[in-house]
């Protein structure tokens, strides 16, 4: 009885925190994604679809702001005809998009919504699968999604998918060094792989890039002063890491300055082109839902997860009406609020950034941010280091360091240098 | 002329780093949004821009006021002003147009009529909207001045058959331009 009931209440978790959370901010992101660019570009972008009532002899009609465009997008491309070219190799061809889109799904399980629900005095965690080896899981998985993509490059049998396929491979196993080499000093500061317990530890003591308070206090007591000094001095690597992690989650979901594998400019649409409606659908939603899972992370990892920091969460966690604790609903929706920020951020660098040339991309990839990553874990492990080891152990630390980077600087320049211009 | 030599400039350590670069991208990426969503944008107040960036919402906003003198509409055929139909039926607007929209046919004035003397006018007179490509050569060719590009531009029609304007249809967006040719008339 009692598994029964476990097993019950794992598959609502599985059914709400999937399908009514993360699935409908892929059309919202959607949404936001062409109403923001389109107000970048001074454009109005869609505003229209909405409730039909003059057809029913009202005097307007009402559009939500065109909140229900991408549910129309959605019935055009199901009702669109699904087109499979002649020349493909079907298996790989029909198994393709869904290998784009399960991966992304499946990551969902690890992330942490919300501080717990009271139910009756039981504590349900807003989290699927509350795994020890959260970041390592979600990388394991996410970058199963380079299948799909790699699949339907090469089944398509077609030059372009073809080559945005291979490039998207190439990209794909060059950022997953730098993104995994970036979040290690973040664990090793918690010392703790479980993203819950990350989220709860920010909560208490501040978040990664904003420590304005930790147990002692808030900013404004001086208590906090008094014990911030460690924090203060990690925010240093823990800036280089968002960064590296941020641009590598950017390159790890195809985002704009990183979309080589469907630049439409060389690849007419790259790895989808010979796609047409469900399957076509199926990427666009992959790509979308990576983006969910990586500004999600990001979040969980970097800005505090579901907290809202300042000492306001053990409150908001208390929250009930009756015997149902409701806290873990706002710290929902803080989470939420905190993701569809970075989506939005997201497309602000769509707009900005320019996109890359290959090589340059790969020189980024595999020269600076994974020097740069590596240097981070040294620096990070030093500075969590210190004061345990007293001030010889850590100066020598420092003289390696600044050795190691002086000689890494030294390498890049050498090897930049061209070479000379052949005279006939 | 004196040679210029250009060298390429030195970037600094911090220009190299790009990441300044990218926040100064941030901000006017920014800076542009927040215009474009204040009703700011360059350009909004002289596009008429409906509050959005610059752009004029359709069905609620339209070009009409705004079109310019020399704008080039559907083509349209007039009466004088004593109510006489302007074309003659010489066919050249039907020979110069370019995607063969129009086609005339011609019919003499019987002699009990009035207007005896211009001996022809057309019997049919047809023009296939979805074939004009709204050039204005039948307006410059028509030596009657009996033809005229209009301001309408919002042609549409279910069928094939409502775009083919006919004689009826193209008197009644055209309707009575007066003075222009005087030849015909009885005053002069």
């Amino acid at each position: 009885m009692d598994l029964l009931v476990t097993l019950l209440i794992i598959l609502v978790k599985v059914i709400v925190l999937t399908f009514v959370v993360v699935l409908p901010l892929v059309p919202i992101s959607v949404y936001f994604e062409r109403r923001f660019s389109a107000i970048i570009q001074d454009r109005v972008g869609p505003n229209r679809v909405g409730m039909p009532f003059t057809l029913f002899g009202a005097k307007k009609d009402f559009s939500f702001f065109g909140l229900i465009q991408p549910m129309a997008d959605g019935v055009k491309l199901f009702l669109k005809e699904d087109f499979t070219p002649a020349h493909v190799r079907t298996a790989f061809y029909w198994l393709a998009p869904a290998l784009t889109v399960v991966p992304a799904l499946v990551t969902v399980c690890v992330v942490p919504f919300g501080s717990d629900i009271f139910v009756n005095g039981q504590a349900h965690k807003l989290v699927i699968a509350d795994l020890d080896v959260g970041p390592l899981f979600v990388f394991a998985i996410s970058s199963l999604a380079v299948y799909g993509i790699t699949l339907a490059g090469w089944s398509s049998n077609s030059k372009f998918p073809l080559i945005g396929g291979v490039r998207s491979t190439a990209q794909m196993i060059s950022y997953e060094i730098a993104l995994g080499l970036s979040v290690v000093p973040v664990l090793l500061y918690y010392g703790d792989l479980n993203l819950s317990n990350i989220v709860e530890e920010q909560a208490k003591n501040g978040w990664l890039l904003l420590p304005l308070w930790n147990e002692h206090g808030t900013i404004l007591s001086q208590t906090y002063w008094d014990h911030c000094a460690g924090q203060w001095l990690f925010w240093i690597p823990a800036v280089i890491a968002f960064v590296i992690f941020t641009t590598s989650v950017f390159a790890e979901t195809n985002r704009m300055p990183f979309d080589l594998p469907e630049c439409e400019t060389e690849l007419v649409g790259g790895y989808h082109t010979e796609y047409s409606s469900m399957k076509f659908a199926m990427f666009f939603m992959g790509e979308y839902a990576a983006m969910v899972i990586g500004s999600s992370l990001v979040v969980t990892l970097f800005l505090g997860g579901w907290s809202l920091g300042f000492g306001a969460d053990e409150w908001i966690s208390g929250l009930k009406i009756g015997s149902f604790g409701f806290g873990g609903l706002v710290h929902l929706a803080i989470f939420m609020t905190k993701v569809v920020a970075f989506i939005l951020f997201f497309i602000l660098v769509r707009w900005t950034v320019p996109r890359f040339r290959y090589d340059q991309l790969m020189r980024l990839g595999w020269v600076i941010f994974f020097e740069a990553a590596l240097i981070n874990v040294f620096l990070a492990a030093l500075v969590i280091a210190a004061p345990q080891f007293g001030a010889m152990a850590t100066i020598i630390g420092l003289v390696l360091l600044v050795v190691v980077t002086a000689a890494l600087v030294w390498v890049l320049k050498v090897s930049d240098k061209k070479a000379p211009i052949l005279s006939i | 002329m004196a040679v210029v030599k250009v060298t390429r400039p030195k970037l600094a350590a911090g220009e190299k780093m790009y990441l300044g670069a990218i926040f100064k991208g941030f901000i006017i990426t920014m800076k542009h949004a927040i215009a474009s969503l204040r009703n700011k944008s360059r350009g909004a107040k002289d596009m008429e821009s409906s509050g959005l960036g610059v752009t004029m919402q359709y069905p609620e906003q339209k070009w009409d006021e705004h079109l310019p003198e020399y704008y080039r509409g559907a083509p349209a055929l007039v009466t004088d002003e004593q109510g006489r139909e302007r074309c003659v039926s010489c066919q050249l607007c039907e020979f110069i147009c370019p995607p063969k929209a129009i086609r005339i046919t011609p019919s003499e004035i019987p002699s009990d009529d009035p207007w005896a003397k211009v001996e022809k006018r057309p019997l049919e007179f047809d023009i296939d909207m979805i074939r004009c490509i709204y050039c204005g050569m039948c307006e410059e060719v028509c030596p009657e001045q009996a033809i005229f590009l209009r301001k309408d531009y919002a042609i549409t029609g279910l069928k094939r058959a409502d775009m083919m304007h006919d004689k009826e249809k193209l008197y009644e967006i055209g309707g009575v331009r007066v003075g222009l040719v005087n030849k015909w008339n009885e005053l002069k």
